[in-house]
Order: structure tokens, then C-alpha cells, then sequence
């Protein structure tokens, strides 16, 4: 694929650069999707309407539903795909980019034929969908900017599971013993970071191989609270694991929006948390001196040292930041969505993250999008297998891993991860 | 420190030590060379790790024991009662640990008393084999975190053989075996083959793969036609067929079966590959520096996929064990039982060398056996085997830090015979 290589040169500034680089993956990637459309939506039609439910009936503003013919819409979408494919294509051509707003509609444009197909002749709640997609996107969005802001700063966090499982655990165990969730989220970053400083530690100090480090933690945070789970938790739960959670705060009149509101304004505390977190850590990173020390530390690291960082406290102080935002959002698990701990129950969430930080290209709001993507996916698939639809649970389940190897494969978007993550900086 | 060598680790130093001044110093006479490498390399520094480990799993079973818990409420009057708890708890563990793994004094006979050890050699046959597998790819300097994933494409393949295809007796085992190893090769050299073709990270792929796995086996093992047992509902194979069974060594008493033999004969033939064969040449030179293989005219690529290959077999072998030798009355999709990650400690532990990762298997065979002892008699929960585990690995991974708690003299550099596990040198990634 000579067009991956033109675009890396170009980036690393070694080619010219008034050089055109043509890229065609994206006009690729819009064919097959048309194509897969073509299949499902009007090969393998399935007839009937989908009803999309916009409201709940304690909805201060009620919207009525929206009705889509089945056979139609996807008739009608595959066209729109088609055109947009063939624009891009053309797009491409002619030298020039294909536009992220381009991108995103066809993206809309697929997901929503691909629903209305999936749940053909029954009805599917818009609003509980997306909510639920937000819960399960969480404590996503919470180890991926971690992740970004570890891998950036030139540490690989392979434990993000394991941050997320402490943090789970610790937010269970204090908010039950004193009785306060705010204890409890606030022992859970000090959980995550421990995990980091474990890490970082190693990682740092005896340079030993960060994914070795990473992978050990994840199994050592398993034994541990399973161990700790077994032992102290299930004598009597009512003492150690039944934490006070935080409850929903509704927004006034915002909350009664319809549709977004109750998605995005009858939240947690945590996930408002996480609205504010995800622009900051994007300024924090882009726009601040803290941001370009680190950056600089995890691209060039001697070049860092020449003009005066100090490049192993930076690393270390800045993975422990990335234990205290995962170990956060591990207080998502027992504070807000579940209520209590059980044995390994973030469940390969920290892997999703970590394929949420690669497929979103090591930037924190890119990162954030892929894990409200592969949340999307985990609880679409969910929903519709309620719903009973014809693609079986487990391959909507596999999308987040199978997508993320095509990325990092360099078959979708553009995968280069900075350039000294992973390796060990010793002063020669 | 030559300036060209962006990353001076790579060298195999101890960290913070600056350039060793070789000719400045006197070289230390050889009876004291013989005590610094017993004392600082890398084999005491194993037995220190486990030793360092066990006190932690030690200090972790005191601090959840009641029995301590109680007696330390009044340790001011009484401090004595506090410690024969303390004692209590862990003599009890790991006496526990002892019996459930090596061999139970209490059987009233031979054959009984040495089953606890036959147990061990059992559960130790898959991780050996994964641990090989893992062992091998990280001569080659690559990360097979993929353990799961070939381990349950494999176990699918030859749990598919095995329970479905009726065959001659004998022809049967080969044949399942064989489309097991296959399945676990494909399964690994798609990773190789992602890593040669486009340069995608073997770690994020192989942890990809893995769940891309789970949800594929998960699927096949509910979906009549394929894996599910047919005229049930539940995510389960149906039990293997008589003839595709791994006939047991030494009588039905004991779990030891052709398994383990088959984990032998693999340790030897990795040992024959990396030391003896003209491609095992070509492994350790891509391992050792890839840049330099390339020069040297060694397809680094092709060893990519080809390592790769042998390492899902490998692990695959695991994975065949497991449907064929151990859940041979059908398998569900957790028939992998960690022992993909465990693989990942196992080598470590053994340092990547085929005996040593044998050897470390058996250890944590031993673990595995005793910790079901340890959870039935004293009421200390299996999960305490994973964090004794991971504490080795972790001592392992830093000798510094073993040396440094023991205060061990630090080996000279020029003799240091085995390395420690130190950060892979850094990659030329543009």
C-alpha cells in the first residue's frame, strides 16, 4: 500500500512539502460498508417498519415516534451511501481530503439503516439505547484518557484493566466502611494510582519491559481483589460491599431536552466528571506547558533532557495522574453502575480502552469518541439481542477488537503511537 | 556511552551503573567471580523471588486469617498469642500448599501419598506448553500475549475432531492433535503475519485476537452444527469421543497422561530449535538485534511469521490438552483457564529457556495443585496462587531490586552470563 508510506514520510517532515499525498482509504472503506450495505439492507432485506421510541412516557416534553420502512430506508441509504463513496473517491483524485463531516454522515447514514434492518418489525428506545451506551462508555472514556495521557507521556499501560479493577474494588470496599461515596471515589484514585506507581516504579527505576509490568499487574490486581473479595466481602457484605453510590443529578431544564437530555443531563456526578475531564486533558496536552513537557518526553526524550526536563519525574508523576483518572473511573463499576464488587467485573473494559487509545490515535478526544464507539457497540448488541435480531451477540461484541486491528494493521486511519512509548530513558 | 545508541539499556547494564571502565579496574580473582555469580545471577535470584513471593502470599493470608485477626485484639496483654496464630495460619497454608503438591504424608499409602504430585505434573502440562510458546516468540523478542486466543482456537479445532469425527483408534488422537497445533499456528502466525506485512504491534494484536477468539469459540459452542453438543442448549461441546482421549500414563489413579509426554518432547524440540538448528540461529539473531539479522541477511519478516507459527502451535498444544486431556467430557469456552496469561509468568519464570520454562511450569503446576488443598482445608481462596505469581514475576523482572533487598553484590557486567529481563532495545520506528 504505497499510499500508508507517502503519508508517513510526509508526516515525519522528510518529504517535500508541497508533495499531494493520496490517501484511498477512505473511499475504499466507504465501498466495502456500501457494499456490506447493499447485502444486508436490500439482498437480504427483511421487510417490515422499525419504530424508533424518542421518549418516555415521564417525559416532561413527549416526541412522537419515528416509523421507518425497513426495505425502503435501506433502499434509500444504500443510494446515499453509494454517492457519497463516489464523491470521496473523487475527492481523493482530484488530490484533496476527504472531509470528517463527510465521514460522520455516512457513518450516521449506515448506523441508522443498519438499525433499522438489525431490529426489523419492533421498536427500538432511542433514548435507552444511547444512555445505555454512555454507561457502558464510562469507565472507557476514563482508561483511555488515562492510557493517552501514560502512553503520551512515553509509558505503555497494558494495566488499565487492572487500575480500573482497583479502583472498582477500593471504591467499593471504603464507600461501604465510612459510608460515603466521595470517600470512596477518592480511595479509588488513590487505588489507581498505586497500580501506577507500581508501574512507573518498574517501569522507570528498573527499567524493566513495560508491557511485562503491565500484563504481571493486571493478574496481581485479579488476585488480589478476588482474593481480598473472597476472604473479606463475601463474610459479610453488608460491611465491606455495599457502598454508598452516587445518584443521579438531574440538570434543571436542561435534563428535559428531549432526547439528549435525559442522556447527557441526568448523570452521575463521575460522568459529569468526565464531561469536564475529556476537554481539559485535551487542553491540558495541546495547549499547556505541562502538556508539551510531556509530549516532548514521550517523543524525544534526550532531546527533552538537553533543554532541561527532567525526564524520569515527568514520567513518573504523570503515569501516577493517569492511575488517579483510571483508577476514577474504575469507581464508575461499584459507585454508580452496579452497586457492589464482584470478582474480575470490569471484564476486558482496561482492553478496550487500550484499543480506544490506539484506534483514537493517542489523542484524548479522538480516544474518547472510539470508546463512546465500542460502548455503542457493546450495548447495541445488547439491546438488540433482546430485540432479536439476525447478527449473532458475539460478533457485534468482537467489533471494538476487530476494529482496532485493522487500525493498528494501518488499514483504517493512521496509527503511530509516540515515539518513545515503551522505552526507557537512562541518562548516557 | 556511544552517542549513536539512542538507548543505552539495550547493553544489558544494571540501571544507574555508568559505563563500566574496563580497563581501570583489576579483574577480581576467579574463586570470587564463581561466589558473585552464584550469588547476584540470575538462578539465585529466581529462588529469591519465590521466596520473597511466598513471604508476601504469606503476609496476605496473616492479614485475612481471624484467627489473627482476633488474637492481635489483645496483642498488648498477650503478644505470644498474636505470633502462634500468625504461625498457625501460615504453617497451616502452606503445609496445605505442601501436601496438595508434592505428596500427602497423611495418605496411608505410596500410591496415594505421591498423587498430589501426579496432580501437579498434570496441571503443570498445559502451562509448560504455553510457557514454551511464550518462551519462544520472546526469543525472537516478540510479546505473545496471545496465549488465550491460540489456546482456544486450537482447543475448538481439536475439540471439533475429537468429539464429532469419528476415526480409527490411534489415527484418531494424531489427527486431532495435528488439526489442534494447526489451528493454534494459524491463530499465532496471523499475528506474525500482521507484524511482517504492515508492522502492527504484536502485543495490541494479540490481545485483540485473543477476545476475537473468546467471542468466536463463544459463538461456535452455542451454535448447533458446529461445537454445540447436539440436542442441548447450554454453550458446551459434547464430551470427546473414546478414541481421541489422551490415554493416561500411569493408570487412572493419576491425571498424568500422554499430555505430558507431548509437553517433554516439545521442551526438547525447542531446546533442539533454538540451540541446535540453523533457523533457531536465526531466531535468537532476530531477537538479539533485528537491525543486525537484517544486515546479515536474515529475512526478519519471514522469522516474524515462522516464530510465530511454532509459538500458536505450541500454545495450541496447551489448548489440545485441555479438550483432549483434561474437559474430555466437553468443553466450555472458559477451557482456557488463564493459563494464557499464566503461560506469559511461566516464562518469565523460566527465562525463556525451553527447561527452565519446563521446570517453572512444574512450580506453577505446583501452586495450582496446592492451592485447591490450600482453599479446602484452610479456607484460603485459590485467587492467592495469582498474586504469590505475579509477585515472582515481578522480583524476577527487577534483579536490582531482588539484590537490593537482600543486598546481594551486583554481578560484573562481563560475566553476567544471562541477562536480566530488561527493557526490549529500542525499535527504529518511523
Amino acid at each position: 500500500m504505497s499510499a500508508v508510506t507517502t503519508t508517513r514520510d510526509a508526516g515525519s517532515g522528510l518529504a517535500p512539502a508541497t508533495m499531494v499525498v493520496r490517501s484511498w482509504k477512505a473511499p475504499i472503506a466507504f465501498a466495502i460498508f456500501t457494499v456490506l450495505g447493499l447485502v444486508l439492507f436490500v439482498l437480504l432485506a427483511r421487510g417490515g417498519e422499525t419504530t424508533f421510541r424518542l421518549s418516555d412516557a415521564r417525559d416532561a416534553i413527549i416526541l412522537p415516534s419515528i416509523v421507518l420502512p425497513v426495505d425502503a430506508t435501506g433502499i434509500v441509504a444504500v443510494v446515499l451511501l453509494a454517492a457519497a463513496a463516489i464523491w470521496a473517491f473523487l475527492l481523493v483524485r482530484d488530490g484533496r481530503r476527504v472531509p470528517l463531516w463527510l465521514t460522520s454522515v455516512f457513518a450516521v447514514i449506515f448506523l441508522v439503516s443498519f438499525l433499522t434492518w438489525a431490529a426489523a418489525g419492533s421498536t427500538l428506545p432511542l433514548v435507552g439505547l444511547l444512555a445505555g451506551a454512555l454507561t457502558v462508555s464510562t469507565p472507557l472514556i476514563f482508561g483511555s484518557l488515562g492510557g493517552v495521557i501514560s502512553e503520551r507521556v512515553g509509558v505503555v499501560n497494558i494495566a488499565i484493566e487492572g487500575q480500573l479493577l482497583a479502583g472498582a474494588f477500593t471504591a467499593a470496599l471504603v464507600a461501604t466502611v465510612t459510608g460515603s461515596a466521595w470517600a470512596g471515589l477518592v480511595a479509588a484514585m488513590v487505588a489507581g494510582a498505586a497500580v501506577s506507581a507500581v508501574l512507573a516504579t518498574f517501569a522507570i527505576k528498573y527499567l524493566v519491559d513495560q508491557v511485562i509490568v503491565g500484563v504481571v499487574l493486571n493478574v496481581l490486581v485479579v488476585g488480589l481483589t478476588s482474593f481480598l473479595y473472597s476472604t473479606v466481602m463475601t463474610g459479610d457484605p453488608d460491611l465491606f460491599n455495599k457502598p454508598a453510590r452516587f445518584e443521579r443529578l438531574p440538570i434543571p431544564l436542561l435534563s428535559d431536552i428531549p432526547v439528549i437530555g435525559p442522556i447527557l443531563f441526568n448523570q452521575s456526578l463521575i460522568v459529569y466528571a468526565m464531561f469536564a475531564l475529556v476537554p481539559l486533558v485535551w487542553f491540558g496536552l495541546f495547549k499547556t506547558r505541562w502538556g508539551l513537557r510531556l509530549r516532548a518526553v514521550g517523543e524525544h526524550p534526550k532531546a527533552a533532557d538537553t533543554v532541561g526536563i527532567k525526564v524520569r519525574p515527568t514520567r513518573f508523576w504523570n503515569v501516577l495522574l493517569a492511575g488517579v483518572i483510571v483508577g476514577g473511573g474504575g469507581a464508575f463499576f461499584t459507585l454508580v453502575a452496579i452497586g457492589s464488587f464482584t470478582k474480575e467485573m470490569t471484564n476486558g473494559a482496561g482492553f478496550i480502552a487500550l484499543a480506544a487509545v490506539i484506534f483514537g490515535q493517542w489523542n484524548p478526544i479522538k480516544a474518547t469518541l472510539a470508546a463512546l464507539l465500542f460502548g455503542f457497540a457493546t450495548n447495541l448488541q445488547s439491546t438488540l439481542s433482546i430485540v432479536g435480531s439476525p447478527v449473532p451477540s458475539e460478533f457485534m461484541l468482537m467489533l471494538p477488537y476487530i476494529v482496532t486491528i485493522f487500525a493498528v494493521a494501518g488499514l483504517v486511519g493512521y496509527s503511530r503511537p509516540p515515539a518513545a512509548s515503551g522505552k526507557p530513558y537512562v541518562k548516557a | 556511552m556511544s552517542s549513536t545508541n539512542p538507548t543505552p539499556t539495550a547493553t544489558g547494564q544494571e540501571p544507574g551503573s555508568t559505563t563500566p571502565a574496563v580497563d581501570e579496574v583489576a579483574p577480581p580473582s576467579r574463586g570470587q567471580q564463581v561466589l558473585k555469580e552464584i550469588f547476584g545471577g540470575s538462578a539465585a535470584i529466581s529462588v529469591l523471588a519465590v521466596v520473597l513471593a511466598l513471604i508476601a502470599g504469606g503476609i496476605l493470608i496473616v492479614m485475612t486469617d481471624e484467627a489473627v485477626a482476633e488474637a492481635s485484639g489483645y496483642f498488648f496483654s498477650r503478644p505470644g498469642d498474636t505470633f502462634t496464630a500468625i504461625f498457625a495460619a501460615v504453617g497451616g497454608a502452606y503445609e496445605a500448599l505442601f501436601r496438595g503438591s508434592i505428596i500427602n504424608l497423611r495418605a496411608d499409602d505410596f500410591g496415594s501419598a505421591i498423587r498430589p504430585f501426579m496432580n501437579t505434573l498434570a496441571n503443570a502440562t498445559p502451562l509448560s506448553a504455553a510457557g514454551l510458546g511464550v518462551a519462544l516468540a520472546f526469543r525472537v523478542g516478540l510479546f505473545n500475549i496471545g496465549g488465550r486466543g491460540q489456546m482456544l482456537i486450537a482447543a475448538a479445532a481439536a475439540g471439533y475432531v475429537g468429539a464429532y469425527i469419528p476415526m480409527p483408534p490411534v489415527l484418531h488422537l494424531v489427527v486431532a492433535l495435528i488439526v489442534g497445533l494447526i489451528g493454534g499456528a494459524l491463530w499465532g502466525g496471523l499475528v506474525g503475519l500482521l507484524k511482517a506485512r504492515t508492522g502492527a504491534h504484536e502485543v495490541i494484536v494479540t490481545i485483540m485476537l485473543n477476545y476475537i477468539a473468546f467471542y468466536l469459540v463463544s459463538f461456535l459452542l452455542r451454535t448447533p452444527g458446529a461445537l454445540q453438543a447436539p440436542g442441548q442448549n447450554n454453550p458446551k461441546s459434547g464430551p470427546m469421543l473414546e478414541t481421541a482421549v489422551f490415554p493416561k500414563l500411569f493408570g487412572d489413579q493419576y491425571n498424568v497422561n500422554l499430555g505430558f509426554v507431548l509437553v517433554v518432547l516439545a521442551t526438547i524440540y525447542v531446546w533442539y530449535l533454538l540451540n541446535r538448528s540453523a533457523m533457531g540461529f536465526r531466531f535468537r539473531a532476530v531477537g538479539e538485534n533485528p537491525n543486525a539479522a537484517r544486515v546479515a541477511g536474515i529475512k526478519v519478516e519471514r522469522v516474524y511469521v515462522q516464530v510465530m507459527l511454532i509459538a500458536g502451535a505450541l500454545v495450541g498444544l496447551a489448548g489440545v490438552y485441555q479438550v483432549l486431556g483434561n474437559f474430555t467430557g466437553g468443553f466450555a469456552s472458559g477451557l482456557d483457564a488463564s493459563i494464557g496469561v499464566d503461560a506469559i509468568t511461566v516464562a518469565l519464570l523460566g527465562r525463556s529457556k525451553p527447561w527452565g520454562v519446563f521446570f517453572a511450569g512444574i512450580l506453577f503446576g505446583a501452586l495450582k495443585a496446592g492451592s485447591y488443598t490450600m482453599q479446602a482445608s484452610e479456607g484460603i481462596p485459590v485467587d492467592i496462587v495469582l498474586v504469590v505469581q505475579s509477585f515472582i514475576v515481578l522480583f524476577i523482572a527487577a534483579p536490582p531490586l531482588v539484590r537490593s533487598i537482600f543486598r546481594l553484590p551486583t554481578p560484573d557486567p562481563l560475566f553476567q552470563w544471562r541477562k536480566p529481563m530488561l527493557a526490549r532495545k529500542a525499535e527504529v520506528t518511523k
